[in-house]
């Protein structure tokens, strides 16, 4: 077969740009790109949460900090455990995040519950809007992901977080948080939390798939999200939510 | 138990994001701003008694803006991508116009309003001097040595449409600040409409108040009288624009107050324990009551030349403590509280890291001997022009 000199500057052209796209890619969730059958169009990523099943392990938190490498001090997901008494505020802790579990109640007459937190990869996310120079952004299949390579660093994000969800990498001096382990989820794995979850209290889901229980779910239970009057269309839903929990 | 932590804080809130050199940019802007509009008293309301103070104000403001984004550099994370602002700046974001509106002010107000100002001196200084200083002002010149009394009328027209964009460009920059930490529509402590315009009048009471003490200072160091009426002009000024500001402080303390959300009882806790000292006694009581009260006795009274600038100074110097309170309020006190609302945190100031104490007190003087450095090549006292258009 007879190569052209045109020919080989074309061949070389496509091979650096997709290697450019890859690396891209790679930089933002942290490992390979998704695989070519994914297609982002086709998916719109949230989760449900049933506080009844959560019984505070810790699992979820243990397994993100070691998947996302999440640096110590830092959480991209977290279980807080309220502890409700009639006419009083709530008592809320969350030590460690609950890597370690929690110590028992000291009281076992009170409203006690768990709550895991995460970013709530929202539709209109205050984050998104504020961030300087768009290195925060919703990904076609709605996950809220941050550019590392591009990110100032000026955290008006975590200011514009309703949630407490963002930190500042103590390494990278770039903006982290839950990417929804978008490094898993585009090959067709479910997140590292959700994987887990000894109850099944969290699940990843798919409002962009028919055949996802998430339908089910949400046409016969009543759910609810953190903080509705912020409007920020979040997309990680609560089963069983206490009012108290904020 | 987290030392420091009261209650409950989300666990990435425990460590403040936002540090004392973002308490500067505000306090920094805002005395800008604030000098800007003093000058303007001079050239567009006319107010002739202050005119020994233009070209002082001018500086200033030159001074304090050229620092004015170095607290921000300073806090990036990745300071060597701030560009970026500028060239894919994100049209959602308040923070991205800051570089626009900084460089409008920079460029299109300050810079051509102090070039036409001192256009003529610096001819003559190109022209007169020798070596070095002659290069310089031969530069400052930018080729236009035309001072001819038709030329010179052309820049005063120029001069007084520069200051009269420059108005409310003073107006957006500090306004616009005072978007930055309004919008926040997370956070209750900032989030409120009236921050902007509280931003603003803070503003304009520091800068003015700055420019009133560096005038008595500048003249003392120079062995010259004050100038009286002036002094007690800019004193008249000061108590006006500071009478509004305390109102529109107090509405929005009274408003929240009067509302009770579901926030008040955390802020109202947190004003009375960790900002009690800062915004209660500092803000509030000395940088604010005493001030007014010294500035509203000038105005029932009359005192003794001696008197009223013994009072004029220590009001100007309370102000300008009180007004950097103010501003360490809104951006600390927003963070020492955590978003659910059920648990506080503390803030440390470092010493010498990159963000820490030693830094913010060099970037705090470093405008003061930009200022001495303009005044050196740009001597305000010489002046006296007056302005016709």
């Amino acid at each position: 077969m007879d190569i052209s000199r045109r020919d080989m500057f074309k061949l070389g052209g496509k091979l650096l740009v997709l290697a450019s796209v890859g690396a891209t890619l790679e930089q933002i969730t942290g490992t390979s790109p998704p695989s070519d059958a994914y297609r982002m169009a086709d998916h719109w990523w949230g989760m449900i949460i049933d506080i009844d099943e959560c019984i505070g392990c810790g699992n979820c938190a243990r397994a993100c900090s070691t998947e996302n490498n999440v640096p110590q001090g830092y959480f991209r997901t977290w279980v807080e455990r309220y502890e409700i008494e009639e006419g009083k505020p709530p008592h809320v802790e969350s030590p460690k995040g609950a890597l370690d579990g929690f110590p028992p109640l000291t009281r076992t007459d009170l409203k006690s519950f768990f709550v895991p937190k995460l970013c709530n990869h929202c539709v209109d996310s205050p984050c998104v809007q504020v961030c300087p120079v768009g290195a925060t952004f919703v990904s076609p299949d709605g996950v809220v992901l941050v550019d590392q390579t591009y990110c100032l660093g000026c955290r008006y994000c975590v200011q514009a977080c309703p949630y407490g969800c963002r930190y500042l990498h103590p390494e990278t001096n770039t903006v982290d948080k839950c990417t929804l382990c978008y490094h898993r989820i585009t090959k067709g794995l479910t997140t590292a939390c959700c994987e887990n979850c000894p109850t099944g209290a969290r699940l990843l889901v798919d409002f962009k798939n028919p055949k996802d229980p998430v339908h089910e779910l949400l046409r016969t239970h009543k759910v609810q999200v953190l903080k509705p009057y912020m409007a920020t269309g979040a997309k990680v839903y609560y089963e069983n939510l206490d009012g108290e929990v904020r | 138990m987290v030392p420091g932590i009261d209650g409950f804080m989300y666990p990435n809130e425990v460590e403040l994001q936002w540090s004392v050199l973002i308490v500067l940019y505000p306090y920094i802007t805002g005395l800008v701003a604030g000098a800007f509009i003093l000058a303007s008293l001079e050239r567009v309301f006319r107010v002739d008694a202050v005119r020994p103070t233009y070209r002082l104000a001018l500086l200033t403001a030159l001074a304090f803006l050229l620092v004015a984004p170095l607290p921000l550099q300073l806090h990036l994370g990745h300071p060597e991508r701030s560009f970026e602002m500028y060239l894919t700046p994100h049209r959602s974001s308040a923070m991205a116009m800051f570089g626009f509106v900084y460089l409008w002010y920079l460029t299109v107000v300050l810079l051509v309003e102090i070039w036409l100002e001192y256009r003529v001196e610096i001819v003559e200084l190109a022209q007169s001097s020798t070596g070095i200083k002659r290069w310089i002002y031969a530069v400052l010149t930018l080729g236009s040595y035309n001072i001819s009394p038709a030329a010179r009328r052309v820049d005063d027209k120029v001069g007084f449409a520069v200051t009269v964009i420059g108005v409310p460009s003073a107006f957006l920059l500090h306004g616009y600040v005072g978007f930055i930490f309004g919008s926040v529509k997370a956070n209750p402590w900032w989030s409120t409409p009236l921050m902007p315009v509280v931003f603003l009048f803070s503003a304009m009471v520091s800068g003015i108040a700055a420019v009133m003490v560096l005038y008595a200072v500048s003249m003392k160091m120079r062995r010259t009288p004050i100038d009286m009426r002036c002094l007690d002009t800019i004193a008249r000024y000061l108590f006006y624009t500071f009478v509004i500001d305390f109102t529109l402080e107090m509405l929005d303390l009274i408003h929240r107050t009067y509302e009770s959300d579901e926030s008040f009882r955390s802020l109202d806790f947190m004003v009375h324990t960790r900002l009690w000292g800062s915004h209660v006694i500092l803000q509030i009581f000395l940088g604010t009551l005493v001030p007014l009260a010294l500035l509203a006795a000038n105005q029932l009274w009359t005192y003794s030349e001696g008197v009223r600038k013994a009072m004029y100074m220590t009001a100007g110097g309370l102000t300008l403590v009180g007004i950097f309170a103010m501003r360490w309020n809104v951006v600390i006190g927003g963070q020492l509280f955590s978003k659910s609302f059920l648990g506080y945190t503390t803030y440390k100031v470092d010493m010498v890291s990159r963000e820490g104490l030693v830094p913010a007190i060099l970037l705090m003087l470093l405008p003061f001997a930009i200022f001495l450095v303009l005044v050196k090549l740009l001597p305000p006292w010489r002046g006296g022009t007056t302005h016709e258009a």
